[in-house]
């Protein structure tokens, strides 16, 4: 149970991660100016470009929880990359649809098999893979050892989806934002909503976490009644 | 091209699922609350005598 302070902290953290996604519906919708050639649509970009920076994060999370689990054989670090593992496919999820409508009203298609976007689509099955192991395993142990391993071999993907723009030629728009390619008006909109997607991607991992971590003491309790 | 019609499902689209999986996450929340409060209620077998 979360004392007095904790629950403060809590409270404080879900009003604030509120506050944010109001202030990046604000700065997407209203605030960045209207792309000369693309217009409205490009608006979509202050969304995608967000989740999928929560999608990379979420998976680093995974891998480096997967490690520290193996390493240590704590149920906290393998609690943490399992919920950042759901949350990330959520949000890779998501990164697939808002690019795929973005891609029908830029080219008029809803995909396209281009580098970029079949790389997404493999690291989105690498980690539903994760998830099937963890709901598939006979044993806890054994699906925590599994998809630990999973979770570190797939962060393979994350490098080369980030790259893939570089290496191989793409449909998909190029780096623009490390370029000065954006007005700055629209990059503080993008920044907002980063910003605003990273926070709620904490607090949705956090109680995701909490809840694997409970998940896990009522199987223990109830082992320990059965013996 | 505006596409309006594009912006408004994906910002749809993306709220939906946002608030879908915190949803998900009440309704687990609850249901381990219920099951952990049931376990601590039924009678252990290990009592001691």
């Amino acid at each position: 149970m979360k004392n007095g302070r904790g629950k403060l902290r809590d409270d404080l953290l879900v009003g604030m991660g509120f506050a944010l996604m109001l202030a990046a519906l604000y700065m997407a919708l209203v605030y960045a100016p209207t792309e000369k050639y693309a217009g409205a649509v490009q608006r979509i970009f202050y969304f995608h470009v967000p989740l999928a920076w929560v999608g990379f994060l979420a998976f680093l999370v995974v891998f480096i929880g997967s490690i520290l689990y193996l390493w240590k054989r704590s149920v906290i670090w393998d609690s943490i990359a399992w919920a950042s593992a759901e949350v990330g496919v959520v949000f890779t999820s998501l990164v697939l649809i808002t690019g795929s409508i973005w891609a029908k009203a830029a080219w008029g298609i809803w995909w396209t098999w281009d580098a970029r976007l079949t790389a997404t689509l493999v690291l989105w099955f690498v980690y539903v893979a994760y998830l099937m192991v963890r709901g598939y395993a006979r044993e806890e142990s054994q699906g925590a050892r599994l998809s630990a391993v999973l979770g570190i071999v797939g962060f393979i993907n994350v490098p080369i989806v980030a790259l893939a723009i570089n290496l191989w030629r793409t449909q998909h728009p190029t780096a623009l934002i490390f370029e000065g390619g954006l007005a700055p008006t629209m990059l503080v909109a993008l920044l907002v909503c980063v910003v605003a997607f990273t926070v709620l991607y904490i607090l949705l991992v956090r109680q995701a976490t909490s809840l694997k971590i409970l998940e896990s003491d009522i199987e223990n309790m109830k082992n320990l009644r059965l013996e | 091209m505006e596409n309006l019609g594009y912006l408004f499902a994906i910002y749809s689209i993306v709220w939906a699922v946002i608030f879908g999986y915190v949803f998900y996450l009440y309704r687990k929340q609850r249901k381990l609350r219920r099951e952990m409060d049931s376990l601590r209620d039924s009678p252990s077998k290990q009592e001691p005598d």
